[in-house]
């Protein structure tokens, strides 16, 4: 398979940088003391919840916000990391040898977007261990648990999508950050219009691009075909984007 | 049958705006020749190359690579062909073999032959000894090995390398020339250059493109004969009046260069080289030197653009 051949290189090329080791670190250094304050909290609730016969449980009060915090940092992360895919390569004048190689766009597209994913998802792994730890002394629900993983897996392959676009407009890994930032920002905040949009239709369809809606519906545990169709829908159109994107640079003028 | 042709080119164009980088070129290239494309800077050379490559959409005109349409079946025409760009495309992070093995994953090289062909490509390009080092700490030499090593590591049958020699020191030089003839025997070889004895050394056929046109296709040996001298240069200990040099039967005119030197000029056909030495040994003139002058690039173009300039003209 020749596109897990260029997605194992481009993850080789991660990790060969310092760049994706701080990342994981850092981010995994703060969600650590935040999940360490939350478990606080929870042993400070849990006599009251016992009381109140609550149907809560430390998975909805440590787990889901661990995750919440999370997908909002990996909106500042992902930028990063998707920057330099097409950019650097071509700044470098390196897209030559897989334009010289019998490659099609769509493969060298695709294996480099399944070479940062498969980042982001030992990052989610690495995340994850955190939550699991907690086996060793109580039941979990499981079931919430894996909806939450799907969906911060499906909110970074979204990211992802958006940032290899973005690092294929430009020969600056840095406007490419910048511009994925961006990006990811506005998808995320852009229903806070919503309820001030006085047509009822206009303010639906902010509400529908919002990738928080999204995303927090996925991690209360509702697992709706709709949403998955959201996530698809901006991977492929940002796809077929980068793939057109690279082929226009043959044709330029 | 004779050998095969390779690579067919037929009314290539590439507009960049209004400007014409490269503006309607043909030729062929077979197998076993190298083929020495030649030109100042800013020729078109490189488009040409990045064209043939798959590299660049041509304005217009047709690309066949072993009788594949590069356009309609980039794929089979794209494994056909090696690239070296001007610029080596290589990942600085990686090791010589994790790059070489990348390269020839990505050209579809069967798992079973990895090795075999790893081992042979930095055979060829002497790159055994440094597999394990890191491509950015090497020197600009080795890395341009490297970059060769990449574009022949699957064999194709057509090797396009964009100036390969530049930057590399004299050793090294006299090493890839010598590495881009034994490609010559088994492969066709496009080899980009501004520097004429590259191409008299190296190749078999010449092509000067000038502007984007292609000025001059002949073979290397036609090339000698314009290039031959028609001027010699002479120093001597005691010489005579100019007026009895240019009395020597053959020389056409004397320049004064010293007062010891002189250049004599004379027909393309005849030198009269062998009469100078006589009438000085039999004269005493103290002959210290006496040296044909060859022609350079520029008077070649400016010869051969000169003279396209004039047809078009009375055409």
């Amino acid at each position: 398979m020749i596109m897990l051949t260029l997605a194992q290189r481009e993850l080789r090329a991660l990790f060969l940088s310092p760049l994706a080791w701080t990342v994981l670190a850092v981010l995994q250094f703060i969600l650590a003391y935040l999940f360490l304050s939350q478990l606080q909290e929870y042993v400070q609730l849990q006599p009251q919840l016992r009381m109140m016969n609550a149907a809560v449980g430390v998975t909805d009060i440590v787990i889901v916000p661990i995750y919440g915090s999370a997908a909002f940092m990996l909106m500042m992360v992902v930028p990063l990391l998707t920057m330099r895919v097409i950019s650097d390569e071509r700044r470098n004048q390196r897209l030559t040898l897989l334009f010289s190689a019998p490659l099609s766009m769509t493969e060298i597209v695709l294996g480099k977007y399944l070479g940062v994913f498969a980042f982001m998802a030992i990052m989610t792994g690495l995340i994850t261990l955190m939550p699991l730890s907690l086996l060793l002394g109580t039941h979990l629900d499981l079931g919430l648990l894996a909806a939450s993983v799907l969906g911060i897996l499906l909110l970074m392959a979204a990211f992802t999508a958006i940032g290899v676009y973005m690092s294929t407009l430009t020969v600056q890994p840095t406007v490419a950050a910048v511009s994925t930032f961006g990006v990811l920002l506005l998808l995320w905040i852009i229903n806070w219009a919503g309820g001030k949009v006085g047509d009822e239709n206009a303010s639906g369809a902010l509400q529908y691009l919002s990738m928080l809606n999204h995303f927090e519906a996925l991690s209360k545990g509702v697992f709706n075909t709709s949403d998955i169709f959201y996530y698809l829908l901006i991977i492929t159109t940002f796809m077929v984007l980068s793939i057109r994107r690279l082929d226009a640079d043959r044709l330029q003028h | 049958m004779t050998a095969q042709t390779l690579i067919e080119v037929e009314h290539l164009s590439r507009y960049f705006g209004p400007i014409a980088a490269v503006n309607a070129i043909n030729f062929e290239l077979r197998r076993g020749e190298v083929l020495g494309f030649l030109g100042p800077n800013g020729a078109g050379k490189s488009t040409s190359m990045k064209m043939i490559t798959g590299n660049l959409a041509p304005s217009a005109g047709r690309i066949r690579i072993c009788g594949h349409d590069l356009l309609d079946q980039p794929k089979l025409a794209k494994a056909e062909i090696g690239y070296l760009p001007e610029q080596p495309p290589l990942y600085r992070d990686f090791t010589v073999d994790e790059y070489l093995q990348f390269c020839a994953r990505i050209n579809r090289i069967a798992k079973g032959h990895i090795k075999t062909a790893m081992d042979n490509a930095k055979q060829r390009c002497g790159l055994t000894e440094v597999g394990s080092r890191l491509i950015g700490n090497l020197s600009k030499g080795f890395q341009q090995r490297v970059g060769i090593a990449q574009a022949i590591i699957h064999t194709p049958a057509i090797v396009v390398l964009d100036e390969p020699t530049v930057g590399l020191d004299p050793i090294q030089i006299r090493e890839i020339r010598k590495l881009i003839r034994d490609l010559g025997q088994e492969h066709g070889v496009i080899l980009s250059t501004h520097i004429l004895p590259e191409v008299q050394m190296t190749c078999d056929r010449v092509q000067i493109i000038h502007r984007g046109k292609l000025v001059f296709s002949d073979d290397v040996s036609n090339l000698n004969e314009r290039m031959q001298s028609s001027s010699l240069l002479l120093t001597l200990r005691n010489p005579p009046s100019a007026a009895a040099l240019s009395s020597i039967q053959g020389v056409s005119q004397v320049e004064v260069l010293g007062p010891n030197q002189f250049r004599l000029l004379h027909a393309t056909t005849r030198s009269p080289a062998e009469a100078v030495a006589e009438q000085s040994v039999k004269n005493s003139w103290g002959l210290c030197e006496l040296t044909p002058e060859r022609k350079t690039l520029e008077q070649i173009f400016v010869e051969i653009t000169s003279t396209e300039q004039h047809t078009e003209a009375a055409a």
